[in-house]
């Protein structure tokens, strides 16, 4: 099961023979996603893949820059998780990381992956935001975990971020079976001391080959059923696994005890240090013995765990008395003053109040965004907005205030259709329904727009969908998407063409318009030529990120990315002299 | 609590530096051979919104986050954002603020006695006049002209922050944000009436 990953301080770079050496290893402040990052390229990662999702985000761009791997930003999640199970499947070990949500987008391979199993080791890492920082949900992928059958880790510090890791691609590989890495918030974007880091090594990599095997990767319904037996056997062997597995620590001290996992535990050695304290790193399955002989040992039992009483649940169910829902807050993010309130300790006083009432200050889109002028001609339309995940969510607040729907990536032009087929039933005309609009970014467009679109046209819909394509994935701090003419790592690459493909999707090309993003009247002028037309409509307005032009102007990139924006607006990307 | 560990809270707004000057902070204390853990939240509330990092550091650190009254300093690059956070505070603890105002959307004006404010709620306080000091720093070295000031008031070796200042800041920088520290040090010196060590030699 060992993944040959040297043990720290010792010289692994020309195999086993030489062990003896101690080597120069330092210590780091390591965020809880960088720290998967190393884990992840000390375990002999082959692929990492993802999609950009808050606080998932900073992982594959820390792994990256490590040698000997692969990196990209696929177009959406499910892809990210097929790639990465490919990639396993030919002997690449493979880490898959997205936001929790993202995981409701993989979850259809991600299912069957636990019946196929893996070949070489895969860990999805899942980033789950309690208090919703970045998110339009607070879902618990712990989850995801039991019903989908898959082992679990959940570390607690950066320290955790990087062996846990590490032990999940040991526990897939041992056990062939895709393995969490559960992370959050707090955890991703905090930073701590990791030790006996040593960048010098070469980790050994799983022997590459095509596992051909069709029973057990071809999952028509009489090898599923066979492959059904194996996951069920295989949860069984891992729940014998985890009674032993270091993750799991037991600190005895006093006779109040407490089970916890994650970013809690920090908390719990803060406000109770005199507890005893069950720390669960694997949190599917559960240990059933451990915790049956710790709730034994002590005389009051909590299990303190963020979001919703998944450990509780399973605990009270071995018939085991503890406190947890009934203390501690389902919803949002514990810290050490939520453990304090919720036990009724006494909480530290702070500095005197004042009077100066301090008045929020609201988050908004950055000035000169370009999306502010396509906000701008939607208000003073009084359009109805069908909005989408990206920075471009923010005009929902003050001063555009023009969203109306936001629920998940992709879902713009999709809500919007639906509204249109019952406005047309109530015997609306489409100048009528032209109220309707839809906007998505450039990134969520590729990721699951174009599915939307697609499905409108062929539906034969009426509607005025606008793309805001600033040229970059700006909400997570400005990534590659297949609009930007650049993959991973600002490699050159391909970009879609608006015109071409509304075309190939079976769109007059009358209907389709690209304009300069920042040409307000030009904007104004072609909404309201769009929406006077029957049928599915799409504007693109081109512009430039903000952020991103700031970065590149550091770099000394910003010419070249406005000569490559200023392309897109040509006749040539146009298309229109491509026939 | 932990004992003996420092709490540093850094609070500012969007942009203004506030992730690096932390960073800093939290490697000096590494360096120092000390635990350190940092905290903070990136995504769409920053936005234009608030940005504030949690730096902690002592011979054991758990929390990553510092609770409601335990913070011993805030450090704040804006003056209204260090009001906001201003429960974090433990009685007695140092402000250390720029004098810069950023008026938040929609708010018609800043309030008048702010400083006042400041000054009777924290315990030492280190007001830097930024306009004051336009001619001895360089204004993006902002950020680490008031860690300066965090030097002062904590217990880290000034080579541990040299170095963390050296390793972390874009390159091309390191001198730049050495002296704005060394001038973060003399501001504070003087609004804390207490001698340099370099003064005394």
């Amino acid at each position: 099961m060992a993944l040959g990953i040297p043990e720290p301080g010792t010289d692994a770079r020309v195999g086993s023979q030489a062990v003896a050496r101690k080597v120069e290893t330092v210590r780091k402040m390591l965020s809880g996603n960088e720290a998967i990052a190393l884990g992840a390229w000390e375990a002999g990662v082959a692929v990492g893949c993802g999609y950009p999702g808050t606080p998932s985000t900073e992982i594959l761009e820390a792994l990256i820059h490590y040698p000997d791997l692969y990196t990209e930003w696929s177009v959406n999640e499910k892809v990210a998780l097929e790639v990465g199970l490919g990639a396993c499947i030919a002997g690449g070990r493979a880490l898959v990381t997205m936001k929790h949500v993202g995981v409701n987008v993989a979850a259809d391979p991600l299912f069957t992956a636990a019946y196929t199993g893996v070949n070489a080791g895969l860990v999805v890492v899942t980033a789950d935001d309690p208090s919703m920082h970045s998110s339009q949900n607070e879902q618990d992928n712990r989850h995801y975990a039991i019903a989908a059958k898959l082992p679990m880790f959940e570390p607690s510090t950066p320290a955790d971020a990087r062996q846990f890791t590490r032990w999940a691609f040991e526990l897939s590989e041992g056990h062939d079976t895709p393995c969490f890495v559960r992370t959050t918030t707090r955890l991703s974007h905090s930073k701590g001391v990791v030790d006996d880091v040593d960048l010098t090594i070469k980790p050994a990599k799983h022997p590459v080959g095509v596992d051909q095997n069709p029973a057990k990767y071809v999952m028509i319904p009489g090898h599923a059923r066979g492959r059904r037996l194996a996951v069920e056997a295989r949860m069984g062997e891992l729940a014998r696994v985890v009674e032993t597995h270091p993750a799991n620590i037991l600190e005895r001290r006093g006779s109040v005890g407490v089970i916890t996992s994650g970013v809690p535990y920090s908390y719990v050695r803060e406000v109770l240090p005199d507890a005893s304290v069950l720390k669960l790193g694997i949190v599917n399955p559960l240990p059933e013995q451990l915790i049956r002989d710790f709730a034994a040992s002590v005389e009051t039992l909590y299990v303190v765990e963020e979001l919703d009483p998944i450990i509780e649940t399973q605990v009270r169910a071995w018939g085991i008395t503890c406190h947890g829902k009934d203390t501690f807050p389902t919803i949002g993010e514990f810290s050490p003053e939520v453990l304090r309130a919720s036990l009724g300790l006494s909480v530290p006083a702070s500095v005197p109040d004042g009077h100066i009432e301090v008045p929020p200050r609201l988050p908004g889109l950055c000035t000169g965004c370009p999306h502010g002028h396509v906000f701008d001609v939607l208000r003073e339309r009084g359009l109805y907005v069908s909005g989408d995940i990206g920075c471009y969510s923010l005009g929902v607040l003050p001063p555009y205030r023009i969203m109306d729907t936001l629920v998940d990536m992709g879902a713009s032009f999709t809500m919007a259709h639906g509204m249109d087929i019952v406005l047309a039933q109530a015997g609306q005309s489409h100048t009528e329904r032209a109220h309707v609009s839809a906007v998505i970014g450039d990134s969520t467009f590729a990721h699951s727009g174009i599915t939307g679109l697609l499905n409108a046209i062929w539906n034969k819909r009426d509607g005025l969908f606008v793309v805001l394509d600033n040229g970059t994935t700006a909400m997570t701090g400005a990534q590659e998407n297949p609009m930007s003419g650049e993959r991973m790592g600002h490699e050159n690459s391909t970009h879609v063409d608006y015109t071409l493909l509304c075309r190939a999707l079976g769109m007059p090309e009358e209907n389709v318009a690209v304009v300069d993003g920042n040409n307000k009247a030009l904007i104004a002028q072609t909404i309201d030529e769009l929406a006077a037309k029957p049928g599915v409509k799409l504007l693109a307005a081109v512009g430039l990120c903000i952020m991103e032009a700031k970065d590149l102007s550091k770099s000394g990139k910003l010419e070249e990315k406005k000569a490559w924006r200023a392309l897109e607006l040509s006749a040539v990307c146009k298309g229109a002299d491509r026939g | 609590m932990a004992e003996n560990v420092t709490n540093v809270l850094m609070v500012g707004v969007g942009g203004q530096g506030i992730i690096l000057a932390s960073d800093i902070l939290a490697e000096a204390a590494m360096l120092a051979g000390l635990d350190a853990k940092k905290s903070e939240v990136h995504g769409m509330s920053q936005r234009g919104g608030p940005v504030f990092s949690h730096v902690r550091f002592g011979p054991e650190v758990h929390s990553p986050v510092i609770g409601r009254g335990e913070a011993d300093v805030v450090y704040a690059l804006e003056r209204m954002e260090l009001l906001r956070w201003a429960p974090w505070a433990r009685p007695g603890a140092a402000a250390i603020y720029a004098d810069t105002d950023m008026l938040p959307t929609g708010i018609a004006a800043y309030p008048a006695d702010i400083d006042d404010e400041i000054a009777s709620r924290f315990g030492r306080v280190v007001r830097f006049d930024m306009r004051e000091l336009r001619s001895q720093i360089n204004p993006k070295a902002k950020n680490t002209v008031l860690l300066g000031a965090v030097s002062m008031l904590t217990d880290l070796p000034l080579d541990a922050y040299a170095q963390a200042i050296t390793e972390l800041v874009p390159p091309g920088t390191a001198e730049a944000n050495l002296k704005g520290f060394e001038v973060g040090r003399r501001v504070a010196a003087s609004a804390l009436g207490v001698r340099l060590e370099s003064e005394t030699s």
